[in-house]
C-alpha cells in the first residue's frame, strides 16, 4: 500500500528523517519496499544503508506556488501565450506556454480568482516535459518566438508528480500559503510503499500504519473526526436492513445524504487519491475510496432514488442473502457474473445489487445525476470473501481488505466519516441516525499475561511497566494485578487469540516487535540437548556421492516431474516395462502437461540431461540420487531413493596423445559400480544377464545384491535411443535402489593381516568357447585353486590366428600364498596342475601354449 | 719391444682427458681394461719376464690396473654428469600443450550448501530429520495453523494431486510435525534437527522462480527454549556460514506457524555491508525466515506450549548458491548442463 508522509502526519507527528522511519517499520514487520520522493531530498542518516533516488529535488528558491492573474496572447505565435504570474515580488512574471488549459483565459483580462500554479524561475531543475525517457533540464533565459522567457508554469511531468503533461498543473486556495511559498512545502512529498503480511490486516490504512507509528515512536495517534451533522428525517423511516446469513454478513450500517452534487473533487482529495496510485472520478465515489484508505473500512455508494425505483416507490428494504440457483449480477466492471452458491450479495427486492464486501453493481451506481447517496458500511466474513474473490478472480481495494479481515466496529466510523466528508464535499443534508444492524458482535478478547512468561520466552527481563506500555500504546486496554498483566484487544483487531497460550504468544510478539528485535540479546540454549543419535542412511547416501564424485562423476538433480508420455518412450515396442507397476503421482493444475506426474524412474530426465549435454560434451559422466513415486493404494505415496548413472562419450575426453580413445561402454560403468560397492564394504553383489526393458538385452546387466535384484545397467535399448535421437555416442546407463545398499553396507569390517611369506605369480591362458562367460571361467579356477589362490586377474582376452574359430584365449595371471609358509614351485605346480584340470573337464578348456 | 707401462699409463690417461661422450668412453676401456685390452696384454706378459723381474713387474701393472680403473670411474662420472646437463638443457617439452585430464567430479551444488548447511548445525546439536515430498494437505496446512482458507495460503500456490487431499509439500515445515509426534514421545523429550529437502510451488518458471527447490529448516523444542537463544543459534549459524564477524539483524514478520516471527538479514557478504547492487544497497541479504513455534503447532505436535517451547528457523540454500556464486539464473540448478557443473 502507498501511504504519503503527508497524509500519515493527519493523525501521528513524525520527527525523524523518513528513511529511519521507514527502517523502523521495516523491523517492526511493515516492510517498506519502496521510498517515492516528490520534490523533497532523499536524506542520508549516517547509520542507514540506502539506495541512492535520482528523483528531481524542488529547488525551494526557484520553485515556487504562484497565481496566474492573466494570459495574453503571444504577439508571434497563435500555439503559444503569456502568463502573467504572481510569485509574491512586486511584479508579474511573464512566461511564454503552450499549455492548452490556459488557452480559455486568453485575453480575457484578469482572472479572478487567479490561477495557482507551479512556478519554475531561471536555474530550477525541472523534468524535461517534452523528453521521451527521463531527463533534467535547467530553465535559461532565451528568446521564444521573439518573447524573452525565463521561467516557466510547469506541468506535472515537469514537477516529477506523473506523467502528465497536457496542460500545466492547476491547484486551489489553500490558506495556508501565500503566492511565493516554495513548492516544495506544498506538495513536495515521500510516498512508503509498505508491503503487508497477512497477519497485518489492521494496518491496511493510513489510520493503521499512524497507530504503529504512534507506537513505535511513542507518540499519541490523531483520530479524525468521526461525528456527522445531521438534520433530515430519521434514516430509520426511509430504509430498512434484513440480514440473512449473520455469520457471512456480521454487521450492516446505513447512512443517507439528500440533495447533494456529484461533481469533481477538490484538488487535495484528488491529489491524495493520486499519490496513492487511485484514480479520481467524483467526489461521492472518491469519498467511499477514500475512507477505504484512511481507516480501512470500505464503503459503498447507492444511488437512492435507484432503490427507491427498483421498490416501486416503496421505502426500499436492503438485503443481504446467498444467491438463488442461477442467479447472476453485473458488476460496475461489466461483467455479467454467475453467482457461486455462497457468494454473500447485497441485494433487495427486486433482485441483487452488489457483491457484498466485493463490488457494487451497475444498476445503482452513482452517476452525475445522483441526488441522494445510500452509504453502506458494513463487515463480512473474511473467509465467505476469499471464496468469492478466488472464484470470480476479482481483487478490489475493499475485498483485499475484507479478505484480511475488518473488524465490524469500524463500520460505525468509516460510515459517519464518510457521510460526514460527503456532506461537506457535494451538500446536501444527512438523514439523522444511523441504521446499524449488527447481529453477531465478535467477542470481546481478553488475555492474562504473567511477565514471567514474558521474560522466559523472550529471554530477556521484561518489566511490567514497559509490557504494559507497549501494549497501551496499541491501543489495548491493560490492568496489572500482581505480576501479571490482563489486556483486552482494541476493537480494531481481529489477530488476538481468546486462547491463553496462543493470546500470550500474540502479546508477546506486539512487545518483542514494538521494543525492537535488536533488544533481545543473544544467548546459547540452555535446554537440555536431546541424544545425538548417527543418520546411517544419510551417511551411507552421502558415502555413495563422495565414491561417485571421486570416480569421476558430475552429480545432477533433476524435475521430479515428467509425464507418463514421456516415460513411455522408455519404453521399446512390444516390450513388457520393468519400470515399477505401480500409479503415477498425478498433479493437478502441473505447470505444464510436460510435468504432469511424478517420476517413476530417474533414467527419463537423465537422458534428457544427455541430450542437451550431447550438444557441448565428447564425453558426460553423471549420476543423480533422488526419489521416484509410488503410488500404490495408501494415501500417500511410497518415495523410494534411487540411484542413476549414466556415461557417454570418450572414455579420455581431450586426449591428444595419439589415436582416438574409445568410447566409455558396459564395463565402465560395471567397474565403476564394483568400486562403489566396494566402498561400501558390500561384499554380496553378484551380475546376470540383465532383464531391464529399456536396456540393451544383451549388453546389460542385472545387479544382485545379497540375493536380490538391486538394479540393472547397460547400454540404452538401440530403439530407445534411436527415438530420443540420442545416438552421437552409446549412452551407458544403471538405475538401482539405494536401500539394499544401504542395508548391506558394512560399517564395520574386519581388516585381513598383511602376508608375512612370498607370494608366487603366475600367468595362465586358457582356450574357451568364445560364447562361454568370463565369470564362469574365473569361477572355476578359483574353486580348484581353492586357499592358497589369492587373486585371479584377467589380462588378456585374444581371438584369431592360431585360436580356432568359436574360441577364445583368456589369459590370468594368479596369485598363490600361504600365510603359514613359503610356497615353493613344487607347491605351485601341485595348483596350477587342478586349475588345469578342473578347467579343461568342466570348461572344455585348453591350455594355451 | 713392447711399450713401458709408463708408456701405457700416459697414453691412457692423456686419451682419457679427452673424452666427453660414453661411446669413447667405452671403447677406451675395452681398448685398455678390457680382456683383450692394453692391461690384459701386460698380465699376459707376466709369464715372459724374467722371474727374478716377474714379481715387481705384476705389482706395476696392477697398480696400473687399479689406477686406470680409478682414472675411468672419475671421467666416467664427468661425462655422465656434463651429459646430464647437456640434456637438461636441451630436453624441453611444450608445457602449453593441454594437460592429460584426470578424471574428476563435482557434487551437485545444492548438495554442496546443504552439506555446509549439515555440518555446521551438526556441530550445534541439530541432526538431519528427513521427511516426505509428497504429503497430506492436513501436515502440509492444517496443522502447521494454516487452515482451509487463510490468508497465509495464498503465501504458496500448490501443486495438488488428483486427491485434494495430497499435495506436494510447499515447504520442509510438514516435517517439524512428523518430527515431533516421531522422535517426541508424545511431547516429553526435547529435539533438535535440521529438515532438508525438496519442496514445490506452482509458480511461473523464470530466471527467480522455480517449481521445485530446496530448502533447510530447522527445529528446536524444549522446556526453555527462548526467543534469545534463537537469535544466538541463528547469528552463530550466520557468522560459522559467512563471516566470522557477520553482523546479523532480525526484522518481524510472519508465518503461521511461528509466533512471534522474525525475517533474518546477514550483513551483505559480497559487499561488506557498504550497499551494493546485490543488497539492494541496503547492507543486508535476508537468509532467513525463523520464529518461535506457534503454541498451536506444539500442540499438534503433542507438546503443552505452557511447558514446551521451541524455535523454527528455514533456509533456500539455492539462493544462497546464488548469492555466493553470483548465479543470476535459478534455471541453471535443475538445467543440469554439464558445463555449470563442472565450475563447482
Amino acid at each position: 500500500m502507498l501511504v504519503p508522509i503527508s497524509w500519515l502526519r493527519d493523525f501521528v507527528d513524525i520527527d525523524m528523517p523518513v528513511e529511519l522511519l521507514a527502517e523502523r517499520l521495516t523491523l517492526a514487520g511493515l516492510e517498506v519496499a519502496h521510498i517515492r520522493y516528490i520534490g523533497l531530498p532523499q536524506q542520508h542518516p549516517p547509520s542507514l544503508r540506502q539506495p541512492t533516488s535520482d528523483h528531481l529535488v524542488w529547488d525551494r528558491e526557484k520553485l515556487l506556488l504562484g497565481r496566474i492573474c492573466e494570459v495574453r496572447a503571444h504577439p508571434n505565435a497563435d500555439r503559444l501565450v503569456l502568463a502573467m504570474v504572481d510569485y509574491g515580488a512586486e511584479e508579474l512574471e511573464q512566461c511564454v506556454t503552450g499549455a492548452p488549459n490556459l488557452f480559455p483565459y486568453k485575453d480575457q483580462g484578469a482572472i479572478d480568482p487567479p490561477i495557482w500554479c507551479a512556478l519554475a524561475r531561471e536555474g530550477a531543475t525541472v523534468w524535461d516535459g517534452h523528453s521521451e525517457k527521463p531527463r533534467k533540464m535547467t530553465l535559461k533565459g532565451r528568446e521564444l518566438r521573439g518573447i524573452y522567457n525565463k521561467s516557466m508554469v510547469c506541468s506535472e511531468k515537469e514537477l516529477g508528480i506523473s506523467d502528465e503533461h497536457e496542460g500545466i498543473i492547476i491547484l486551489e486556495h489553500d490558506q495556508r500559503y501565500a503566492a511565493g511559498a516554495s513548492f516544495a512545502d506544498v506538495l513536495g512529498d515521500v510516498v512508503l510503499d509498505i508491503e503487508f503480511t497477512p497477519n497485518l490486516a489492521r494496518c491496511f490504512s493510513m489510520i493503521g500504519v499512524a497507530r504503529e507509528v504512534a507506537a513505535l515512536l511513542d507518540k499519541a495517534l490523531r483520530y479524525p473526526a468521526c461525528d456527522f451533522l445531521a438534520e433530515g428525517e430519521p434514516i430509520s423511516e426511509q430504509v430498512a436492513v434484513d440480514i440473512r446469513e449473520p455469520a457471512l454478513n456480521p454487521r450492516f450500517t446505513l447512512t443517507l445524504l439528500r440533495d447533494c452534487q456529484v461533481k469533481q473533487s477538490p484538488f487535495w482529495l484528488r491529489r491524495r487519491l493520486q499519490l496513492i496510485g487511485q484514480r479520481p472520478r467524483n467526489n461521492i465515489v472518491d469519498i467511499t475510496n477514500y475512507i477505504t484508505f484512511e481507516l480501512g473500512q470500505p464503503l459503498h455508494a447507492f444511488d437512492y432514488d435507484e432503490l427507491c425505483k427498483r421498490a416501486g416507490g416503496a421505502m426500499p428494504t436492503i438485503i443481504t442473502r446467498l444467491p438463488q440457483p442461477g442467479e447472476r449480477l453485473e458488476t460496475l466492471d461489466d461483467v455479467v457474473r454467475e453467482l457461486g452458491d455462497d457468494t454473500i450479495l447485497v441485494a433487495d427486492a427486486a433482485g441483487a445489487l452488489a457483491l457484498g464486501g466485493v463490488m457494487g453493481g451497475g444498476d445503482t451506481e452513482i452517476s452525475d445525476k445522483t441526488r441522494n447517496v445510500l452509504l453502506e458500511a458494513a463487515a463480512w466474513n473474511n473467509i465467505s470473501i476469499r471464496k468469492t474473490i478466488r472464484e470470480q478472480r476479482l481483487h478490489t481495494e475493499a475485498s483485499t481488505r475484507f479478505s484480511r479481515g475488518v473488524h465490524p466496529s469500524q463500520a460505525i466510523l468509516g460510515g459517519a466519516r464518510g457521510i460526514e466528508l460527503m456532506r461537506q464535499l457535494g451538500g446536501g443534508t444527512v438523514a439523522r441516525g444511523v441504521l446499524d444492524v449488527y447481529p453477531e458482535p465478535p467477542p470481546t478478547v481478553t488475555v492474562a499475561l504473567p511477565i514471567a512468561r514474558a521474560t522466559q520466552l523472550l529471554g530477556m527481563e521484561v518489566s511490567l511497566d514497559l509490557a504494559a506500555d507497549v501494549l497501551r500504546r496499541l491501543e489495548f486496554a491493560v490492568r496489572i494485578e500482581g505480576e501479571i498483566i490482563h489486556t483486552t484487544a482494541p476493537d480494531h483487531r481481529l489477530d488476538i487469540s481468546a486462547d491463553s497460550a496462543v493470546g500470550q504468544a500474540d502479546l508477546l510478539e506486539e512487545i518483542a516487535r514494538i521494543v525492537g528485535y535488536d533488544r533481545i540479546p543473544e544467548t546459547i540454549m540452555a535446554d537440555e540437548m536431546p541424544p545425538q543419535r548417527e543418520n546411517a542412511p544419510l551417511l551411507i547416501e552421502e558415502r555413495i556421492r563422495d565414491n561417485l564424485v571421486g570416480q569421476g562423476l558430475y552429480e545432477v538433480i533433476n524435475y521430479r516431474f515428467t509425464s507418463a508420455q514421456a516415460e513411455a518412450k522408455l519404453l521399446p515396442d512390444n516390450m513388457i516395462s520393468s519400470l515399477p507397476d505401480a500409479d503415477y503421482v498425478t498433479i493437478a493444475n502441473p505447470a505444464s502437461s510436460e510435468r504432469d506426474v511424478l517420476r517413476h524412474t530417474l533414467l527419463g530426465n537423465m537422458l534428457e540431461n544427455a541430450i542437451n549435454n550431447a550438444r557441448y560434451n565428447k564425453a558426460q559422466q553423471v549420476f543423480e540420487l533422488g526419489s521416484v513415486y509410488l503410488q500404490t493404494g495408501d494415501l500417500l505415496p511410497q518415495e523410494p531413493l534411487q540411484l542413476g548413472i549414466l556415461l557417454m562419450g570418450a572414455r579420455h575426453a581431450d586426449w591428444w596423445g595419439g589415436g582416438k580413445s574409445p568410447d566409455m561402454d558396459f564395463y565402465d560403468l560395471k567397474g565403476l559400480l564394483e568400486s562403489l560397492l566396494h566402498a561400501l564394504h558390500i561384499s554380496d553383489f553378484a551380475f546376470q544377464r540383465g532383464t531391464h526393458s529399456s536396456l540393451h538385452p544383451g549388453r546389460s546387466a542385472d545387479l544382485l545384491i545379497a540375493g536380490e535384484r538391486a538394479g540393472s545397467f547397460g547400454e540404452l535399448h538401440p530403439q530407445v535411443a534411436q527415438r530420443l535421437k540420442l545416438t552421437a555416442a552409446k549412452a551407458i546407463i544403471g538405475e538401482f535402489a539405494v536401500a539394499p545398499m544401504i542395508e548391506h553396507a558394512r560399517r564395520l569390517h574386519d581388516i585381513a593381516p598383511l602376508p608375512t611369506q612370498p607370494a608366487v605369480l603366475e600367468d595362465i591362458a586358457l582356450v574357451v568357447r568364445a560364447d562361454l562367460p568370463a565369470s564362469e571361467v574365473e569361477a572355476v579356477i578359483r574353486q580348484a585353486g581353492g586357499r592358497l589362490l589369492k587373486d585371479v586377474a584377467l589380462f588378456d582376452i585374444y581371438t584369431g590366428d592360431p585360436i580356432p574359430p568359436g574360441k577364445k584365449s583368456l589369459a590370468y595371471a594368479l596369485t598363490y600364498q600361504d600365510e603359514t609358509r613359503t610356497l615353493t614351485d613344487k607347491n605351485a605346480a601341485r595348483i596350477r596342475k587342478k586349475i588345469i584340470g578342473a578347467a579343461r573337464h568342466r570348461l572344455n578348456a585348453e591350455l594355451r601354449a | 719391444m713392447d711399450k713401458s707401462i709408463d708408456d701405457i699409463r700416459g697414453e691412457a690417461i692423456e686419451s682419457l682427458a679427452a673424452i666427453v661422450d660414453s661411446e669413447s668412453l667405452a671403447e677406451w676401456r675395452s681398448h685398455y681394461l678390457g680382456r683383450r685390452g692394453a692391461v690384459a696384454v701386460l698380465f699376459r706378459q707376466i709369464g715372459s719376464i724374467p722371474a727374478a723381474e716377474r714379481a715387481e713387474f705384476g705389482k706395476r701393472v696392477n697398480a696400473l690396473r687399479g689406477e686406470l680403473a680409478g682414472a675411468f670411474d672419475e671421467r666416467a662420472a664427468l661425462v655422465e654428469s656434463q651429459r646430464l646437463a647437456r640434456d637438461l638443457e636441451t630436453d624441453e617439452i611444450d608445457i602449453t600443450l593441454p594437460a592429460h585430464p584426470r578424471r574428476r567430479g563435482g557434487l551437485h551444488p545444492s548438495t554442496r550448501t546443504h552439506r555446509e548447511f549439515q555440518t555446521i548445525w551438526a556441530d550445534m546439536g541439530f541432526q538431519v530429520y528427513r521427511s516426505r515430498e509428497v504429503e497430506a494437505d492436513d501436515f502440509n496446512f492444517s496443522l502447521l495453523n494454516l487452515p482451509p482458507h487463510h490468508p497465509a495460503r495464498d503465501m504458496q500456490d500448490t501443486f495438488y494431486t488428483s486427491d485434494p487431499r495430497v499435495l506436494l509439500r510447499t515447504h520442509t515445515s510438514p516435517g517439524q510435525i512428523r518430527a515431533m509426534r516421531e522422535l517426541g514421545a508424545g511431547g516429553s523429550k526435547p529435539i533438535r534437527v535440521i529438515l532438508p529437502g525438496m519442496c514445490y510451488r506452482q509458480e511461473q518458471v523464470t530466471a527467480r522462480s522455480e517449481i521445485q527447490f530446496t530448502q533447510v529448516e530447522g527445529l528446536a523444542i524444549g522446556r526453555n527454549i527462548r526467543m534469545s537463544d534463537l537469535k544466538g543459534t541463528i547469528a552463530e549459524f550466520a557468522r560459522r556460514m559467512y563471516q566470522p564477524d557477520a553482523r546479523v539483524r532480525f526484522r518481524a514478520s510472519y508465518f503461521p506457524f511461528t509466533e512471534p516471527s522474525m525475517e533474518v538479514d546477514v550483513e551483505c557478504f559480497l559487499c561488506g555491508g557498504k550497499g551494493c547492487r546485490v543488497c539492494k544497497y541496503s547492507g543486508w541479504l535476508e537468509i532467513a525466515g525463523s520464529g518461535m513455534v506457534h503454541p498451536d503447532v506444539l500442540r499438534n505436535g503433542g507438546y503443552d506450549p505452557a511447558e514446551w517451547s521451541g524455535f523454527a528457523f528455514g533456509m533456500g540454500p539455492e539462493r544462497i548458491a546464488m548469492l555466493k556464486h553470483g548465479i543470476h539464473d535459478i534455471r541453471y540448478f535443475w538445467g543440469n548442463d554439464l558445463r555449470f557443473l563442472r565450475q563447482f
